[in-house]
């Protein structure tokens, strides 16, 4: 979380200006510019060929697949796609760059415009996204670069489709960034375009900050900060560099143009180059490719085939399902867990309780599991139909507790591991009764509090008959008997 | 001396082996090519292996193609998979692609025999050969004298009858100057005819791949051959391809055919040259044809615009060339960027080195609207002189050189060498195909003349190159010195 100093930096008469650019590795079968597989994980150099190595002679083909992920990203965030766009080389000098120089999209973007909205209500405006490659990775030999006496590179990469998206500088604190990436990384994974995994890199985000006074229309110097790993370093990153602007501006130093590092384990950003050494770029246009056009029809049939998206999800989970809104964002952060809840909702037609249950035992026993809602060997059939037994009142609340972590580890038919485990409720007055009796004669302290006026003891009474019927006792016939009991 | 189409038939008539014909081929290579070094790599094995090959499918009756047996010398900036391709550079001087260009294959898949790759100026920069990175080569009409460039291995090998087919290629007239030298045909194709895909780059935006040929026959044949859309290249058009060969005629009846009015003044003062493109000029109107003047105004700014882009895109093009996947590494300590600069230091001769600083500054921040720009839109403009003048004439007739070829070391200033390429600039800056084809001697020198087609009108040009070829028969009115000397071996025996 953020701590005290830079909460202290917000309050103050300066205002944050945050923008992001995210960079996406689109999730296409092969590379942006060659047949290449696109996969992560695989042997080092083993999805190469000529073109993506940069081989003498190769040329690159533009993957069309890629030009209509990038579109339909531009259309579910309400992006100009642009009828004509072409892509630009941009020359720099480095090994994981098999070219020494990147295509990318210069001054001719495939989309302008456009914005995310957060759940907060606010729109963060997109200033454009474009289509580019990404490069190989170098592995160095050493710890650093500096104690290394070889560097090794992995091609693999090289070539993948990447996807910039480039926010306007509309954000205005560590909160909101993460709350822009939430949203940015629910729609990609509704739209399918891409695995947005922040540890493996599909997702990346370098964030530009600056610090102006409270109500000034302009924008101070800021500062670019790399090598984010998570939405949590994003948020942690901007906010240390709040701080860190503000005390510099408060004691009257200039801030310097730079491009600073997160360093994640000491919590602090560190200078990695200044803009004396910024590249020239020599941006031209790419002569092996020819200018990129986007037919109006295309378009409009890549419209139709955009999905509901996560805004829209929220919105009909609260005002037609009924759930909350805290719930509601739960389970539409991505395309899986929403699609998941809408199966449970559809097959126990009761899409509050699926709500319930995957906001709360489910996600207690995924985590406890240590794994993914995907993961889980539990289908939402069986979720419904353990939901439909709590209903029916073949089972009790507490025992489907059980039942549902035993779903979610090994799947099963619920009825099975009900009657497997003898979690069957009952409402049998004289099993009841037992369970009752053993109930009051371990706790003869609380039955004397009840019996002299504490109405909070019954409570705990019932608790304990359920106790030790395991959760099977009918919990109404089993308030009933205490009373009497204890009458 | 014998055409690919005569070996092609023979072979295919079962009169001659595609075995026997690359021997012939082999031999004489053995024999003139120490006098011209127009070959870097000879590949006998591969050329036997292959002739062997065509031969047993002509036995089975098959119909290897077009070019069936016959021998095909290839630039050395052509990718051949397993055969060395240096670009005639010490940065690549052991490189062996892993595969093969488009137009390699394609030769191959209509029954060629590639004997060898053939020497050029590094990188495809420079009008003599000379810039090659290991040896310059000789001009078979005088061997003082440069073959031309940058093509100019292919171009000596042709001219002094070791293959009757080689492939070059044209950025700025790097096939039709060397043509022109050597006394070949030399096509330059419109941009986007044939495929680049596995063609080292020099400046993407204009090179082309084209045949240079014993005859103009051979042309039609092999430019029908490596033609056509290839999907592994996008700047490649997907426009049928015709059968050239069918549309080679032998009058000019009705072919309105336009001199250009400033290539006309700027060879006046040189006697010699305007009245031998005078007379060629002359036998096209004997064969029918009506010439009409026509004006390249921004033909003047050629140059300067080709000189813009050109090293532009090169300066990117070669900047893959750094020591860390394949070429040449200088590695003696320091990090990285040592060695980029190391490499790049001992692997590129002085002209691939000046012309990447000449793109590096057009391309860089501030400079790139003054150059970059305004050279692309004089580009826009000549088309646009090109577009107009076509709609007075079918064809375009004019000089494909100022000079007959020169002596070794003739050219030291790079200024004089890059004006080599005055007449042909202007048609590569358009993208339309130009050609040069043989139009007689000046002191038994050989010069070319050029003919020049709208986009896509290969068809066309080659028809009047192959009238004018019939009605003049420059080459087979001397043999070059190389032949003469060479008498009694190999192919050349028999011409």
């Amino acid at each position: 979380m953020i701590n005290e100093e830079i909460g202290a930096a917000q309050r103050a008469e300066f205002e944050t200006v945050i923008g992001l650019e995210v960079h996406v590795e689109l999730l296409t079968r092969s590379k942006m510019f060659c047949g290449c597989r696109n996969e992560f994980g695989s042997p080092p150099n083993t999805n190469v060929c000529p073109v993506c190595l940069g081989m003498p002679g190769s040329l690159p083909v533009v993957n069309r697949r890629a030009v209509e992920f990038l579109c339909k990203t531009g259309l579910a965030l309400g992006c100009d796609v642009a009828p004509f766009s072409k892509f630009d080389r941009k020359n720099y000098f480095y090994p994981d760059m098999p070219k020494n120089y990147q295509i990318s999209q210069y001054d001719m973007p495939l989309t302008h415009g456009g914005a995310i909205a957060l759940p907060s209500g606010k729109r963060v405006g997109l200033t454009r996204i474009h289509l580019e490659e990404d490069t190989g990775k170098n592995i160095h030999g050493g710890a650093t670069i500096a104690q290394s006496q070889y560097t090794l590179v992995d091609y693999n990469r090289a070539g993948v489709p990447l996807m910039e998206i480039v926010s306007e500088p509309e954000i205005s604190s560590p909160e909101e960034a993460e709350a822009y990436l939430a949203e940015l990384k629910a729609v990609l994974s509704y739209l399918g375009v891409s695995d947005v995994k922040m540890h493996e890199g599909s997702l990346r985000c370098d964030a530009n900050v600056s610090i102006r006074p409270a109500g000034s229309g302009e924008l101070g110097t800021k500062t670019e900060v790399k090598n984010l790993n998570s939405f949590r370093s994003v948020g942690r990153a901007i906010g240390y560099e709040i701080a860190r602007m503000r005390e510099s501006a408060q004691a009257g130093e200039r801030i310097v143009q730079e491009t600073r590092g997160w360093d994640e384990a000491r919590g602090v950003t560190l200078s990695m180059r200044s803009k004396e050494f910024a590249h020239d770029y020599r941006y031209f246009p790419d002569p092996d490719l020819v200018p990129l056009t986007i037919d109006s029809a295309l378009l409009e049939r890549w419209r139709t085939e955009l999905p509901e998206l996560p805004s829209a999800k929220r919105e009909r989970y609260i005002s037609t399902l009924g759930l909350s809104a805290y719930d509601a964002e739960l389970l539409a952060a991505d395309r899986a867990s929403a699609e998941y809840f809408e199966a449970v909702a559809e097959f126990s037609k009761s899409p509050k309780e699926a709500a319930n249950w995957l906001a709360g035992d489910v996600r207690r026993s995924l985590q406890k599991h240590g794994i993914e809602l995907t993961d889980t060997p539990m289908k939402p059939g069986q979720l419904a139909a353990l939901i439909a037994m709590v209903k029916e009142g073949a089972v009790s609340g507490k025992a489907a507790k059980e039942v549902c972590d035993v779903l979610v580890a090994g799947g099963g038919d619920p009825k099975a591991i009900v009657a497997e485990r003898g979690l069957a409720q009952t409402s049998d007055a004289s099993a009841i009764g037992a369970f009752v009796d053993q109930a009051i004669a371990a706790n003869a302290e609380s039955v004397a509090a009840y019996r002299g006026g504490k109405e909070k003891a019954f409570e705990f009474l019932v608790g304990q008959v359920m106790r030790v019927s395991r959760g099977k006792a009918n919990v109404d016939v089993a308030r009933a008997l205490l009373k009497a009991r204890l009458g | 001396m014998t055409a690919g189409h005569e070996i092609r038939d023979a072979v295919l008539r079962h009169e001659r082996s595609a075995l026997e014909i690359a021997d012939e081929a082999l031999a004489r290579i053995a024999a003139v090519d120490p006098k011209l070094n127009a070959f870097v790599t000879v590949t006998p094995e591969r050329a036997r292996a292959r002739a062997r090959e065509i031969d047993a499918a002509v036995a089975r009756g098959d119909n290897p193609g077009l070019l069936a047996g016959v021998p095909v010398a290839v630039k050395d900036l052509f990718c051949t998979a397993g055969v060395r391709t240096t670009c005639g550079s010490k940065i690549l001087e052991n490189f062996i692609p892993p595969y093969s260009a488009t137009v390699v294959e394609r030769l191959e898949a209509h029954g060629a025999v590639i004997v060898g790759k053939t020497n050029m100026d590094e990188f495809a920069m420079g009008s003599s050969c000379e810039n090659s990175a290991f040896f310059p080569t000789r001009n078979p009409w005088d061997p003082s004298r440069v073959p031309g460039g940058s093509s100019g291995g292919s171009a000596s090998a042709v001219g002094a009858r070791c293959v009757p087919v080689a492939l070059g290629t044209d950025t700025g007239g790097s096939i039709r100057e060397p043509a022109s030298f050597c006394n070949v045909v030399g096509v330059k194709p419109t941009y986007g005819r044939v495929s680049r895909y596995g063609m080292i780059a020099f400046a993407s935006s204009l090179d082309q791949a084209g045949p240079m040929t014993a005859d103009v026959r051979d042309a039609a044949d092999v430019l029908e051959a490596i033609a056509g859309h290839d999907p592994m290249d996008a700047t490649s058009v997907d426009v049928p391809v015709p059968h050239y060969a069918s549309a080679l005629r032998d009058n000019l009846s009705g072919v309105r055919v336009g001199i250009v009015e400033e290539f006309e003044h700027s060879i006046a003062g040189d006697a010699a040259l305007a009245q031998l493109y005078a007379g060629a000029y002359g036998t096209l109107r004997e064969l029918g044809a009506s010439p009409v003047s026509v004006c390249l105004p921004h033909a003047r700014y050629g140059l300067a615009t080709y000189y813009l882009i050109a090293p532009a895109e090169c300066s990117s093009n070669l900047a893959r060339y750094d020591g860390v996947r394949y070429g040449l590494r200088v590695a003696d300590g320091g990090d990285v960027y040592a060695m980029f600069e190391k490499t790049r230091a001992a692997g590129f001769g002085a002209e691939v080195k000046r012309r990447i600083i000449l793109g590096t500054y057009a391309l860089s921040s501030g400079y790139y609207d003054a150059y970059y720009v305004r050279a692309q839109k004089i580009r826009t403009l000549m088309k646009a002189d090109f577009d107009a003048a076509f709609t007075r004439c079918d064809v375009i007739a004019c000089p494909a050189v100022s000079c007959p070829p020169f002596e070794l070391g003739a050219k030291a200033d790079p200024v004089s060498m890059y004006l080599m390429d005055y007449f042909t600039i202007p048609m590569s800056l358009a993208g339309i195909p130009a050609m040069s084809v043989p139009a007689g001697y000046i002191n038994g020198l050989p010069v070319g003349l050029q003919i020049a087609a709208p986009a896509f009108e290969e068809a066309r040009m080659l028809g009047v190159a192959h009238a004018f070829e019939r009605a003049t028969n420059v080459v087979r009115q001397r043999q070059p010195v190389v032949a003469a000397d060479a008498q009694g071996t190999g192919a050349g025996s028999r011409a």
